[in-house]
């Protein structure tokens, strides 16, 4: 063998010179626990006080009263065939019997949404303003994006174990991305000429933002909040794994019983959950004319 | 106009803009004259204008022309500052722009400074009066008041009642209109204009330009205009400049610009001219025509018209003012009769006009009897006489013929 006049080490990697990042990254998680203590605890607790009251206000009302809210949400929104659409999505889920777990669900896709509006769409001006931000979050957000859903669960598991609020970051986390993006693109998709005109008449750096850009950069905002919130869906099923509650349980149960039946109903809830979303939002975004 | 008897509106000094990385080394190469093209291979850097210096008077028209990638857009950005100058001083109403600070250059182009876009670049979220009014809604001017001069901008500019729609209901024409009138709300005493109606098709461009020569009448602002169109610098401007590659290269009016071209590039914009578009009466004016008083002998006259070889003489009064024409004939019959004045000879009345129309409209007047036309000033005295042969001198090119 022409390869026996090397030495060992070069034959067989020396475990001795194996980096040993796994267990950097235990201590590292393990200081960041323990150091920022305050921290998450606070930030639990402000996740908890959200959630919580989402999901009151969504169980405590009776079915019945939250279906004809929904009609008229849909109808003042997208028109009467929304409005019936929407209704009739949410009677079809009553019917099903996953009335309370469908609004466990809604609870969570709106916390985690409402967490993206007012944390991403702040974070996507602040990268269409400052390029060097934009330099740093880019990659970092087209990392986030190839990672798969999953891996979300870990970190926060072991910050926060495992529950509704490990479950809602974990969500709002991954579907937090697009809001970023499409508001980072809104605002510098809007002309050039157009800004300068802006700039021309005397505006402020405010008022070119609050009266030219974000209007200008609206519906690619929706759209960004729109995929978010579906995103948002899609993980809340698979937070059900730590404890999210809500319909995902129910065809985690299913496939983990093998029970078809089961995990066909909460599938189908699900579905029609997203398609009422996704059109809600959808037809909030398009203008008016 | 465009006399120095007034400060400058806007007086720009050795504007330099340089886009991209390693701007000062690209400064002193530009300064030991490489040329912009040797400096993109050198440093990688643009040079978008290099040392241009001009300046536009109170309610004058001034025109900066030249070639796609001249620098033209990049140089009035410069001027309010849209676009960071790399070096140089521009001065606007007597503040030197290029020192202000973020809340003096609001304040200047809030008041001071009005610009129209090439696209319109109107606000595609607001209705046409809401975009006229944005100047002053962020001002903080009460919504009542904003829209009361919105809708009379926008009567001024011919567009009564379209308030209400969005820019896109509307045309190509009636959109600069509206830039127009955004731009003018704020009352600024300087206009800068990058290429209004350039993207405007032909009646309507020409219908656009007669509007503003119209307007500029009554609002006599100082206006920085871009064009890369030479019959629109013709028609507008009262001084051009011409720009190559970021310089400016030939200030001059419509007339100097086209006949004594400082070189080939400018030679080149303005070979295929109309004369017709820009030579005024004035420049027709005949150097033959004798002018002689009533008073002064039929002699004096005849000696006049035999240096001349005129047909003609045109008569004054002591003050300079038109008598009348008399033909060589009645001067030679009058010779034969012994001394008298001119005064005792049979006198025709002749045709009149303003020394700044354009001689091409004097043709028709001409043709009809090959009657000299007496040009008069705004005080009636004579500025001189355009006949036959004068006029058409003046409007055939004689640099053609070689
Ligand atoms: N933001 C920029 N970054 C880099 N280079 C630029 C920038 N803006 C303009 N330039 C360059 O500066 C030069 C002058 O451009 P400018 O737009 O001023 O020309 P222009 O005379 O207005 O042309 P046009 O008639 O096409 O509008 C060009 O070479 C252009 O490529
Ligand atoms: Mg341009």
């Amino acid at each position: 063998m022409i390869f026996s006049i090397l030495p060992d080490f070069l034959i067989e990697y020396p475990s001795q010179w194996i980096i040993p990042l796994s267990s950097w990254i235990e201590d590292a998680t393990d200081i960041i626990i323990e150091r920022g203590d305050l921290l998450w605890s606070l930030m639990a607790s402000v996740l908890r006080f959200t959630l919580g009251e989402a999901n009151a206000i969504l169980s405590i009302l009776p079915w019945s009263f939250m279906i004809v809210i929904f009609v008229i949400i849909g109808t003042l929104i997208g028109g009467r065939s929304l409005g019936i659409g929407t209704g009739l999505g949410l009677l079809l889920i009553a019917a099903l019997g996953m009335w309370d777990l469908a609004m466990i669900t809604l609870a969570l896709v709106l916390v985690a949404a409402f967490l993206s509006i007012v944390i991403g769409i702040p974070l996507g001006i602040l990268m269409s303003r400052y390029e060097s931000l934009n330099q740093i979050i880019r990659p970092v957000l087209d990392l986030m994006q190839t990672l798969p859903s999953f891996v979300y669960l870990i970190p926060v598991v072991m910050i926060f174990s495992i529950g509704r609020i490990p479950a809602l970051l974990a969500t709002f986390i991954y579907s937090v991305p697009p809001t970023i993006r499409l508001t980072n693109l809104g605002i510098r998709q809007v002309p050039e000429d157009v800004l300068e005109a802006g700039l021309s008449l005397g505006s402020s750096r405010l008022q070119l933002l609050t009266k030219i850009q974000l209007p200008l950069a609206l519906p690619t905002i929706m759209a960004g909040v729109n995929q978010t919130v579906m995103m948002a869906l899609a993980m809340v099923v698979i937070a059900s794994m730590i404890g999210a509650g809500g319909l995902g349980v129910e065809v985690l149960r299913g496939v983990g019983q093998l029970d078809v039946g089961r995990g066909f109903v909460g599938g189908i809830c699900i579905v029609i959950l997203a398609i009422i979303i996704d059109r809600l939002t959808q037809e909030a975004v398009t203008p008016p004319e | 106009m465009g006399e120095s008897k007034s400060e400058p509106s806007v007086s720009v000094n050795g504007l330099v803009k340089i886009f991209g990385r390693r701007v000062k080394r690209s400064l002193k190469f530009l300064r030991d004259g490489k040329t912009k093209d040797e400096i993109q291979k050198m440093t990688g850097a643009t040079v978008g204008v290099y040392d241009a210096s001009f300046d536009i008077y109170p309610e004058e028209t001034f025109i900066v022309m030249g070639l796609s990638g001249s620098g033209k857009s990049t140089l009035v950005r410069c001027v309010i500052r849209l676009i960071e100058p790399t070096a140089g001083t521009i001065i606007l109403n007597g503040q030197d722009v290029t020192k202000m600070g973020e809340r003096e250059l609001m304040a200047l182009r809030r008041k001071d400074v009005g610009m129209v876009f090439q696209h319109f670049a109107l606000f595609p979220h607001r209705t046409v009066l809401d975009n006229v009014a944005y100047g002053l809604e962020i001002q903080g001017i009460s919504k009542r008041e904003r829209y009361t001069k919105a809708e009379e901008y926008l009567e001024q500019v011919g567009l009564g009642g379209w308030g209400h729609y969005r820019p896109k209901a509307l045309s190509g024409g009636m959109q600069q209109r509206v830039g127009l009138a955004r731009a003018l709300i704020q009352d600024p005493a300087i206009l800068l204009m990058d290429e209004p109606f350039s993207a405007l098709d032909p009646l309507i461009r020409k219908d656009m330009q007669d509007e503003l020569v119209d307007m500029q009448r009554k609002m006599r602002k100082s206006i920085l205009f871009i064009t890369h169109d030479l019959d629109e610098a013709l028609r507008l401007g009262d001084r051009i400049a011409i720009m190559n590659e970021g310089q400016v290269v030939q200030i001059g009016t419509p007339k100097e610009i086209v006949t004594e071209p400082v070189n080939d590039y400018v030679a080149e914009f303005v070979q295929n001219v109309d004369r017709f578009d820009f030579l005024t009466a004035k420049d027709a004016i005949g150097p033959n025509i004798p002018l002689l008083r009533q008073d002064q002998p039929v002699a004096d006259a005849w000696k006049a018209i035999e240096d001349s070889q005129s047909p003609y003489l045109v008569q004054t009064d002591g003050d300079n003012r038109l008598v009348g024409i008399t033909y060589s004939h009645d001067v030679k019959a009058a010779l034969q009769n012994g001394p008298v004045n001119l005064d005792q000879l049979p006198v025709h009345e002749s045709e009149v006009a303003s020394p700044n129309i354009l001689a091409s409209d004097l043709l028709p007047r001409m043709s009809a009897n090959y009657q000299p036309i007496v040009l008069l000033d705004d005080s009636r005295r004579i500025v001189g006489v355009v006949d036959a042969s004068s006029l058409v001198a003046s409007l055939v090119d004689s640099s053609d013929e070689d």
